[in-house]
This record gives structure tokens, sequence and C-alpha cells, in this order.
């Protein structure tokens, strides 16, 4: 990157790391971070709205409807998210498969399980073996997506069906006194009103979901734990202008800094909008601030 | 075709290293999915029995310490939990197999801290003492002000008065936060061999199993719902297990004012 970097052996302990620090492989480490976060920003609402979806469900008059968003919610529970996130990438590919094969080639009938294998007609690859590299790592992360998506969102819906049971009785029975219908009432009252109740599990649940990213690297997608191994493993002078012995300590130990100032900034941040939140509510957190002020 | 009977005396306990030493190959059967998955189980009640029964101790010890006057004893505990529940358990394997790896480099005495049964463990019991302390220091501030008022009136003081008072007040109030801990933490055991922590001789817990034969019949329909049983039976135990020590120090209570342990433990940490 920088001119000085023509002959990285003859250069000063400082210098040299400047050059070594912003290699290309390097930058590719640090473009891994952008992915990490762009993970968080489609995944966040995706899952939020998965886990509106499912509470909604649960909370459903029609008994089917109600089971299966209460079987939804229930599971994710008692089983290690990691397995499903090893169970879904695989389990939606094959499914994706499944259905392009038989609108595309509904004329196959070879069996597509064969003892070992999975096997569809090659147009119906998902995506096609034509395709260039990027359309793979894209189908890849938009695979990690729904798996976070589905996984998370189970979670968010156990959180805001919690918070919706949670508003006051009486704000509904008011509501139906007002003679409002149960879609009125249900937009109208209980869902402006739940998101205080439901705060506190959903910052929860964002913490647990920063701290979940690094199992992107489980799905095989370059993620940033993928680059720390790669680029700390050791480096002979052979294969590399920088070598070093191996350095795969310090990487992860920058992975956990970063994570640690990431989840400290998340705190700080979730505190003020909890604040703002409780400001003016009829909870124990609205009169705490109440008397804070009064006083 | 061997019977499942074979099978299971067979595989059992591969993954302590008994029986049969090569892994199934072709032809898969359900019994051998189930057998070898369930004898990766013991590696995932191995790991979080121990850490969960030395976790227990260091977590109290950091719960006072945090809620000590003295900045001493609080700013390290303090410190000490935000730097395990900050970041990501997964990240914590890795930086301490490569620790471990850096250390066994220079001193061949810390070799066993790179393998699964000690380094994994010492990770998972500071991880689990960090959560607990949190919820034990939840606890602790959340004891009822009587209760100290009364122990003050009958002149107890320092250890005494931790040891009857503080001490089981604060046990019977973290309890059901305690029993999700514990859950989640036999979640946990599932990273160990995901991480840096090699499967020295495919002697793995019951994810790598089941992974194993997902990738082998690439047909995830089978070991993981296995898998998913496994586990499921183990979290109804953890809350059997728990739920009698609930009964135990809820006990001087009148009947009606018991709490009872929620059966359905919150999905998240």
């Amino acid at each position: 990157m920088f001119s000085y970097c023509t002959d990285p052996s003859t250069l000063d302990t400082f210098r040299w790391l400047t050059c070594y620090l912003t290699t290309g492989v390097h930058m590719s480490f640090y473009k891994s971070f952008l992915l990490v976060l762009a993970l968080l920003a489609v995944t966040a609402p995706v899952a939020l709205s998965f886990g509106f979806l499912g509470a909604m469900s649960a909370r459903s008059p029609v008994a089917p409807v109600s089971w299966l968003g209460k079987g939804y919610i229930a599971i994710v529970r008692g089983v290690p998210d990691i397995a499903f996130f090893l169970f879904f990438v695989i389990a939606l590919d094959q499914s994706f498969e499944l259905i392009k094969h038989n609108i595309v080639c509904s004329d196959w009938t070879d069996p597509i399980r064969q003892g070992n294998d999975f096997l569809v007609c090659p147009q119906a690859k998902v995506p096609l073996g034509t395709s260039p590299e990027y359309v793979h790592q894209l189908y890849g992360f938009l695979l990690a997506v729904i798996t976070f998506a589905i996984v998370f969102g189970a979670f968010a819906a156990n959180v805001l069906y919690g918070g919706m049971q949670a508003v006051p009785r009486a704000q509904l029975e008011t509501a139906e006194a007002y003679g409002m219908t149960r879609r009125q009432t249900f937009w109208r009252v209980l869902v402006p009103q739940m998101w205080v109740f439901a705060l506190p599990g959903l910052s929860n649940l964002w913490m647990v979901l920063i701290k979940a990213t690094p199992l992107l690297f489980l799905l095989g997608i370059e993620d940033i734990v993928y680059w720390a191994r790669e680029l700390g493993g050791t480096k002979t002078s052979k294969f590399s202008a920088y070598p070093h012995p191996d350095w795969r300590m310090w990487y992860f130990l920058f992975l956990l800094i970063f994570y640690l100032s990431f989840t400290k900034v998340s705190e700080v941040v979730l505190e003020r909008v909890m604040r703002r939140l409780n400001k003016g509510q009829a909870t124990s957190g609205g009169e705490a601030m109440r008397k804070e002020t009064s006083a | 075709m061997k019977s499942c009977a074979q099978t299971i005396s067979d595989y059992a306990f591969r993954a302590i290293g008994y029986g049969e030493r090569l892994l199934p190959r072709s032809d898969f059967t359900v019994c051998e999915q189930f057998t070898l998955i369930g004898s990766g189980m013991i590696w995932n009640i191995y790991f979080g029995v121990i850490a969960l029964c030395t976790g227990f101790f260091f977590a109290v010890a950091l719960a006072v310490g945090k809620s000590s006057d003295r900045w001493i004893y609080r700013r390290p505990s303090e410190l000490f939990i935000f730097l395990f529940r900050g970041s990501p358990l997964f990240i914590q394997f890795f930086f301490a197999y490569f620790f471990f790896l850096s250390l066994k480099k220079n001193y061949a005495f810390f070799d066993p801290l790179t393998a699964a049964w000690l380094g994994a463990v010492i990770v998972l019991f500071l991880n689990t003492a960090a959560y607990s302390a949190e919820i034990f220091y939840g606890a602790l501030r959340s004891i009822p002000k009587g209760d100290t008022e009364a122990a003050d009136a009958y002149g107890l003081t320092g250890w005494s008065r931790f040891r009857r008072i503080i001490f089981p007040t604060m046990m019977r109030l973290a309890w059901p936060a305690y029993t999700n801990e514990a859950i989640f933490l036999f979640h946990a055991t599932a990273l160990v061999f995901f991480s840096a922590f090699p499967a020295r001789g495919q002697k793995g817990d019951a994810l790598y199993y089941a992974s194993y034969f997902a990738d082998k019949t690439f047909n995830p329909f089978v070991p993981y719902p296995i898998l998913a049983f496994y586990f499921i039976l183990l979290t109804l135990v953890v809350i059997g297990i728990f739920g009698v020590v609930n009964r135990r120090l809820n006990r001087h209570l009148p009947q009606a004012a018991r709490p009872k342990l929620r059966v359905r433990p919150n999905l998240i940490r």
C-alpha cells in the first residue's frame, strides 16, 4: 500500500507492521467485518418480523394457527442453536434445489435420494454450476441470513409474545368498550404499548445475536473467524513477503476486543432507548424517571 | 448388516475411545446414528457437569465481589464478568486454544491444556462463572431488606451472616435463572469441537457425530432430529434435578408462597 513497502525485509518494526497490516489479504479481513455488520443489519429486521408473525399467530384464536406459532417458538427451545445452523444450511439448500427441480425438470425420472447422494438435474442446481464465484458467495450469505432469521425469529417471537401478554388487560378492555374491533385493538392499543415490555428481552436478544455472528464461519462463509485463522497461521518466507510465526492468538484477541467494544456500545445505546421508551409509561421504570425529575 | 445390539456394544462408548475404532463408512442405519450420537452425549454431559460444579463456587465469589463496597474486590469482578459475558463463547474457545498452544510451545508441561477434556473445560468454567455471577449478583441485590435487618438484629456478622442468611436467600432467588443458565451451558458444550479444539481419534461430542453423519449421507433430516431428541431429554433431566433443589431451597416457605420452578425456561441466556 505504501511506497516504501516494496522490500519488507529491510524495514524497521513499525513500518513493517504498517505494510503488513495493509496487504491485500488484510483488506479482505477488514471487509469481512463489514460482512458481519451487514449480516446484523439484514438479519435483525427480518428476524424481528419473523418473530412478530410468530407471536401474532401464537395469540391467534384459531387453534391450528396458534399451535403453529407456539410450535415455532417451542422448537428452538431445548436444542443448541448451533445444531439448527448446521441443519438449516443443508436443509434449506436441498429444499430450494428440490423445488426448482420439480419446476425445471419435471420429466426427470431418477430418484433424487440415491443412497448417500442428493441428485437433482444439473439445470436445477442452486446456484447453477456455471455461475460466477460471487453468485455462490451471495447465495451462501443468503442461506446464512435465512438461517439466522429462522432461529432468532423464534427467540424474538417468544420475547414479543411475552410483551403482548404483559400489556395491562384493562387497556384492551377499554379499547373493546370503545367499540374497537379485534384488529383495531391489536394495532392501535396492543402493538404501540408492547414495545416497552418487550425491549429488555429484545435488547438481550440483540446482544445474543451479536455474539452468534462468529457462527457464520460454520456456515462456510469467509467471515472474520475464517480470515483470522488464515492470516494468523505461520507464514514462511518462501510463500510470503511477510514471514511470521503462529499469530492466531493475537488475531483472536483482536476479535475478542472487537466484540467487547461492539457489545459495550450496544449496551449504552440500548440503555438510552430504554429511557426514552419508559418516559411517561405506567411502569416501574417510568415511575422511577418521574421521581428523578421531580426530585 | 450387524444387529442393533452388536452396534450398541461396538459404539456405545466410542466417544471416549472404547469399542470399534473405525466409524461406520457406508449403509448407515438409524441404530448406528442413535448409538454414536448418544455416545457423543457423554462429552456434552462431562463438559457441562464439570463446568457447572466448579463454576458455581467461583460465581458465588464473583457475585459477592461485585457487590462489595471496596473497589479492590468490585473492579476485578466487574471486569471479569464483562469480559466473558461481552464476547462470544466461540471466539473465547478459539483464543484460549491458540493461547494454550503457544504456552505448550514454550513449556511442554501445558500439553493437556490443548486437549478438549481440560482446555475446553477451563473456558466453559470461566464462561459459566461469569454468567452465573451476574445472576447471583442480581439475586444478591434483591434480597429483602427485612432479612438482612433481622440478621443484624440477631447480632449475626461476617461469615455466619453470609452462610445462614444471605447465601440461602440468594440461592433461592437466583435458582430459576440459574436453571436456565445450566441448560444453556449444556447447549454451549456443543461448540467445543466446532471451534479450534480437535477431536482426536474421532472422539467427539454428539454434534460432532451428527454432522459426521449429515456430511456422509448428505441427509440432515435423520441425525439432527436424533441430536435434538437427546438434547431435549438432557434439558428435561436438568430441569428435573434443578426442580428438586428448588423445592429444597424453598421448603421453609408456606405452601402457597413457594415459587414453582418455571418449566418453560427462557430461550436466551
